[in-house]
C-alpha cells in the first residue's frame, strides 16, 4: 500500500493519476460519482477551471448560477457547482483551503493587455489553454464561461474594489469534487507572471481521480 | 357566422386589430417626447416598451446611446452583449469587474468583451443598483419559486428569455453568456455573502449606455433571481435610443484609467481598417 498523502482520505480505487505541467492545458472526463482530487504541489497555483455535462455540452459551469444558489461568491466545503440550467455538476466535498475564487475569470492575452500593458501581449494565457483544450472536443470561443479558480484568492472590499491577491494555499494543499454527473473537466494551469495567483512563479499540480 | 368563418372575414377581423397601443409594445417609428436636450427626434432609432417577463433584442450601431428607464420600480434588464459582426466576442464579466477592479457598475464604468474591448460604456446612471454577480434565473429555479418557469408560461426566466433573444440574432444556448443585472443590484459582504438589493424603487430611474461597438444587445426583464418577494415582481422596462457620435480621444469615459484607456485603443485598433 501507498503511503502517499496526497492519497489520503480517497476511497475506492484510483483510476487516474497524472500531473499537469506548469502552463499547460488539461481535459478529463470525470463520471458521476468518481471524485477528482487537485494538488496544489508547490503552493498558490491557480487552477483554472471549467466543468461541462458529458451528455450535453452546452450545459456547463455557471458561475452566476452557483454563487447565487448559495447567496456567496466563495467557493467552499459543501458548494454544489451548478449549472446554467440549475443541476448540479459537481460538489466540493472537502477543501483544505478556506475558500476559492469564481469572481475572477481567466487571464487571456487580450484582458492581459488592459491589466499590464500590450507588452504582455504574446504571453501565454488561460483562455488559450481552454480553447486549445475544447477545441479538440469541438467547442470553441463561445463555450468559454465565467470558470472556477481553485487555490486564488479575490477579495472584494466594501466600495466594490476587487482584485487577485496573495493567496492563501499551501504546499500539498488539495479540493476533492465528486461529480454529479458525468462531466468533462476542462483545466488551465495557470500561466500568469504579472499578479500574485501563481505567486509569479507558475508551477505543477496533480489530478488524482478516485472511483 | 363567426367573424373569422373565411378568410377575407379573417382578415377583416385581423385587420381591425392593427394600430391598437398597448403599454408594453415596440413604437414604429420610434417617437419619443423626452429626448434630452441636443438629442433630435431625427436622431431617435428605438423606442420599445418590454412588458414584465419579456425580452428583446437589437442590432445596434456604434455611437449609439441606449437608454433604459425602470418604469415602476421592478424592472431588472439582464443584458447579454455580442459584438455584432463577430459574436463570438461577447461581454464577459469577469473581466469586466477584474479589469477595472471594481463590482459594482456605475457612470463610467465600461461593458468589456472576452477580447479586451469596450463593448459600452455607462454614460449616465441614476439607478445604482446593479449586480454582476448572479446572473438570471432559469426554468427549474422559477418552477421552484412561481410553480411555473417556462416561456409559454406566466412566470417565464432569464435565461430561457435570454436565449430568445439571443437565437433572433441567429445564436443558441452556447452563445447565452453570464449577464449583467441593470437596477436590481447586490452588494458583498466581508465573507463574501450576498445582499440582493432588489427595491421596489421609486419609478423612473434611468441608465444611458453609449455603445462602443457595433453590437447586438440582448434585454431580459425578469425578476432578478435573489428577488426574496413570493410573487412575480416584473413591471415594465422602457428602452430608447438614438444615434450618436464615436467617442473621441477627448473623451473622459475614455481616458479615466489606464485599463479603459487600453481597452478604448484596442477597440479603435479593431475599427481601423
Amino acid at each position: 500500500m501507498t503511503s502517499d498523502p496526497a492519497l489520503s482520505g480517497l476511497t475506492g480505487s484510483i483510476v487516474h493519476d497524472e500531473i499537469i505541467a506548469p502552463r499547460a492545458p488539461w481535459l478529463h472526463h470525470v463520471r458521476a460519482g468518481e471524485v477528482l482530487r487537485i494538488v496544489d504541489l508547490e503552493g498558490n497555483q491557480a487552477v483554472d477551471f471549467l466543468i461541462y455535462s458529458a451528455a450535453d455540452d452546452a450545459e456547463r459551469y455557471s458561475a452566476q448560477d452557483t454563487v447565487a444558489a448559495q447567496g456567496n461568491l466563495f467557493l467552499r466545503t459543501g458548494t454544489v457547482l451548478l449549472s446554467n440550467e440549475g443541476n448540479p455538476l459537481m460538489t466540493i466535498i472537502a477543501s483544505a483551503v478556506e475558500y476559492h475564487d469564481t469572481i475572477g475569470g481567466a487571464c487571456s492575452c487580450e484582458s492581459n493587455t488592459l491589466r499590464y500593458g500590450h507588452h504582455t501581449r504574446h504571453q501565454h494565457a488561460c483562455v488559450d489553454n481552454f480553447l486549445e483544450a475544447n477545441l479538440t472536443q469541438g467547442r470553441g470561443k463561445r463555450d468559454i464561461v465565467s470558470n472556477i479558480n481553485f487555490f486564488m484568492n479575490v477579495p472584494v472590499m466594501e466600495d466594490g474594489t476587487l482584485g487577485i491577491v496573495d493567496g492563501i494555499s499551501a504546499p500539498g494543499l488539495t479540493v476533492d469534487l465528486r461529480a454529479e454527473m458525468d462531466v468533462i473537466v476542462v483545466v488551465s494551469n495557470c500561466p500568469q507572471i504579472n499578479n500574485p495567483c501563481n505567486g509569479f512563479n507558475p508551477t505543477p499540480v496533480r489530478m488524482i481521480v478516485a472511483a | 357566422m363567426s367573424a373569422t368563418a373565411d378568410p377575407k372575414s379573417a382578415r377583416e377581423h385581423a385587420r381591425a386589430q392593427g394600430g391598437k397601443r398597448v403599454e408594453t409594445m415596440p413604437i414604429l417609428p420610434p417617437v419619443a417626447g423626452d429626448l434630452p436636450e441636443g438629442v433630435t427626434a431625427e436622431d431617435l432609432v428605438w423606442e420599445e416598451t418590454v412588458a414584465p417577463g419579456g425580452y428583446t433584442s437589437r442590432r445596434i450601431a456604434r455611437g449609439t446611446r441606449v437608454r433604459l428607464i425602470d418604469k415602476a420600480g421592478d424592472a431588472c434588464a439582464s443584458l447579454n452583449i455580442f459584438n455584432a459582426e463577430m459574436p463570438t466576442e461577447r461581454l464577459n464579466v469577469a473581466d469586466t469587474v477584474k479589469v477595472q477592479w471594481n463590482a459594482y457598475l456605475g457612470e463610467g464604468k465600461l461593458l468589456l468583451s472576452d477580447m479586451g474591448r469596450v463593448l459600452a460604456s455607462i454614460l449616465e446612471d441614476g439607478a445604482g443598483t446593479h449586480d454582476t454577480f448572479c446572473g438570471v434565473s432559469n426554468a427549474a429555479a422559477n418552477t421552484r419559486k412561481y410553480g411555473e418557469g417556462r416561456n409559454s408560461g406566466a412566470f417565464p426566466n432569464g435565461r430561457d428569455r435570454l436565449i430568445l433573444g439571443a437565437a433572433k440574432h441567429g445564436l443558441t444556448r452556447r452563445d447565452v453568456h453570464p449577464c449583467i443585472n441593470l437596477f436590481k443590484g447586490t452588494r458583498i459582504e466581508a465573507d463574501g455573502a450576498i445582499t440582493p438589493i432588489v427595491g421596489p424603487f421609486a419609478p423612473g430611474r434611468a441608465v444611458i449606455l453609449r455603445a462602443e461597438m457595433d453590437v447586438i444587445v440582448v434585454i431580459a426583464n425578469c425578476p432578478h433571481v435573489l428577488d426574496p418577494r413570493a410573487e412575480y415582481a416584473s413591471t415594465p422596462l422602457r428602452v430608447t435610443a438614438w444615434r450618436g457620435p464615436v467617442t473621441p480621444e477627448s473623451d473622459g469615459v475614455r481616458g479615466a484609467a489606464p485599463e479603459g484607456l487600453r481597452a478604448y485603443l484596442n477597440t479603435e485598433d479593431y475599427y481601423r481598417r
